[in-house]
């Protein structure tokens, strides 16, 4: 009973998931392909496999996190682990403990996995010299969120025959979003042609290093393109008026039942949480040709396939060494 | 077959493969229900990977001798296994498509070899999960003994008393280029399966 495909990858390079960009397309399919028989794992009447039994993961977050939080905590509990819970209020962090020290304590008390929120890029990394737990990134800063940017391929696979060929409008605050990195990095290793939109001021500065299209008209972003991914606007961060007013921005850059009309087939995605009104008009988001929802059901099911390659892929890392 | 494994015997040709399976279908046949003729309340479940392809033919087999549509289940039971962080070789969840409910139904689990009895456990396991079946059956095409677990097969193609280190290498033309049952002297590092 050898495997039939011994040629193809079976297993991930890697102990950790920081980011996308050191991730192959092969282990990015791969992450895929198993997502697709774990999302079938929702669909039945007892939703939970046993496989993490006995390993515990701690979900540590530093920043609010809603939809992120209750995505990895379901895909945990759908696969037996053991989850601890952490976050910054009421914690001691709240009463001046070290980002270094809160790590080593999670160390010290046997965690294996580790997956973790913060405002500032590189936690994620910093994490991974001070503990032996897995790391799985789940946003640091305006760096990266690879889950969301996997999930976001996943909905695509579900609704396209391919990813390869197919044309992405990113639009909104390009800037200070990671789920747009992640996103670019995700798309491009997969083929897709991406094209970004935003008002100058939330252009990035090297937006002509990313290998995408860029464009500051929303009509351009949305002419023949297959999906169009829109943006959060982080109102709680709107660093000094980078726009003038957000109906303004809406005015320009929103996505409306109107856009809908004029180019008939584009599908809308949406990292939540949304903005009603704001990136997209309400009629938008509860068009028929919104996969937003898609997008949360196959987030579940895409960290439940990061879990169980990580912690497998882990045992192997460590019994290699000497 | 690894081009670092050495065969030792061949157990079994096409031909006498196509006989065992005859043989196996009509006793699957046997075990259904005189009730429900039909097969309605009955199902095979062909096991990722080689199992699958032999639950096909035994289907239509039945379908041809017996003139009976027995519906067919896909497991893979990957999910549920208790080693998959012991194994060199991470194993590939695989597809598991079951189309049918299998409460209140009477399951023929069909797998190529049975060995240390760990992958069916994993698989009865997964199958309680989807439902409460009537029954389930094991078929297995060989049963090379040194179980670890108490588990047996209801129906069985041969019984070769192996030695670890051995293999028994089921070949069949949907998945190999030719077709035989073999035994083999692993020389891989691999783990066994």
């Amino acid at each position: 009973m050898d495997e039939l495909n011994s040629g193809d990858l079976s297993q991930l390079q890697h102990r950790h998931l920081l980011g996308l960009a050191s991730y192959s397309a092969d282990e990015i399919r791969l992450i895929l392909d198993t997502a697709k028989e774990f999302r079938d794992v929702l669909e039945r009447p007892i939703k939970r496999v046993p496989t993490l039994r006995g390993i515990t993961v701690c979900n540590l977050f530093f920043e609010p996190s809603t939809r992120t939080r209750l995505s990895f905590e379901l895909a945990e509990k759908r696969l037996s682990a053991d989850i601890v819970n952490f976050s910054e209020k009421g914690s001691s962090v709240s009463k001046g403990e070290t980002l270094k020290d809160t790590a080593l304590n999670i160390e010290a008390m046997k965690v294996d996995m580790v997956v973790v929120r913060h405002s500032s890029p590189g936690v994620p990394h910093f994490l991974t010299r001070c503990t032996k737990a897995q790391i799985i990134n789940a946003g640091d800063g305006g760096h990266a969120h690879p889950t969301q940017a996997l999930l976001d391929l996943y909905t695509l696979r579900e609704c396209f025959p391919s990813v390869r060929g197919l044309k992405v409008s990113i639009i909104g605050d390009i800037a200070h979003s990671r789920v747009a990195r992640s996103n670019i990095l995700g798309l491009r290793k997969l083929g897709a042609e991406v094209t970004i939109c935003a008002p100058r001021t939330l252009m990035p500065y090297n937006a002509a290093s990313l290998g995408v299209r860029v464009t500051h008209h929303l009509d351009e972003a949305l002419q023949d393109c297959d999906v169009a991914m829109a943006l959060r606007l982080q109102l709680e961060r709107q660093q000094a008026s980078l726009i003038p007013s957000v109906r303004e921005y809406h005015t320009r850059y929103g996505i409306k039942a109107e856009h809908l009309r004029r180019f008939p087939s584009f599908l809308v995605m949406h990292p939540g949480p949304i903005n009603r009104g704001v990136e997209l008009e309400s009629e938008v988001v509860d068009h028929e040709r919104s996969i937003i929802l898609h997008q949360v059901t196959n987030g579940i099911a895409v960290r439940m396939a990061v879990l169980y390659l990580l912690t497998a892929s882990a045992d192997r890392v460590m019994r290699a060494r000497p | 077959m690894q081009a670092s494994d050495v065969v030792k015997a061949r157990l079994m040709d096409a031909q006498d493969l196509e006989r065992t399976l005859q043989r196996m279908a009509r006793q699957i046949v046997e075990l259904m229900d005189p009730d429900d003729p039909a097969g309605e309340h009955f199902a095979l479940i062909g096991m990722q990977t080689r199992g699958v392809h032999i639950a096909r033919r035994l289907k239509r087999m039945i379908r041809a001798v017996d003139d009976i549509d027995l519906p067919l289940g896909v497991l893979d039971a990957t999910m549920y296994r208790d080693d998959f962080r012991q194994r060199l070789k991470q194993p590939v969840v695989r597809a598991t498509r079951i189309m049918f409910d299998v409460t209140e139904r009477n399951l023929v689990l069909v797998d190529d070899v049975l060995y240390t009895g760990r992958t069916v456990r994993a698989a009865l396991d997964a199958l309680m999960d989807m439902g409460r079946p009537a029954s389930i059956r094991f078929l297995a095409v060989v049963d090379r003994g040194l179980r670890e677990l108490p588990i047996r097969a209801d129906i069985v193609g041969r019984t070769v008393p192996t030695i670890s280190g051995e293999e028994i290498r089921v070949r069949l033309h949907e998945t190999d280029s030719h077709e035989g049952v073999y035994l083999v002297e692993r020389r891989t590092n691999s783990t066994r399966n």
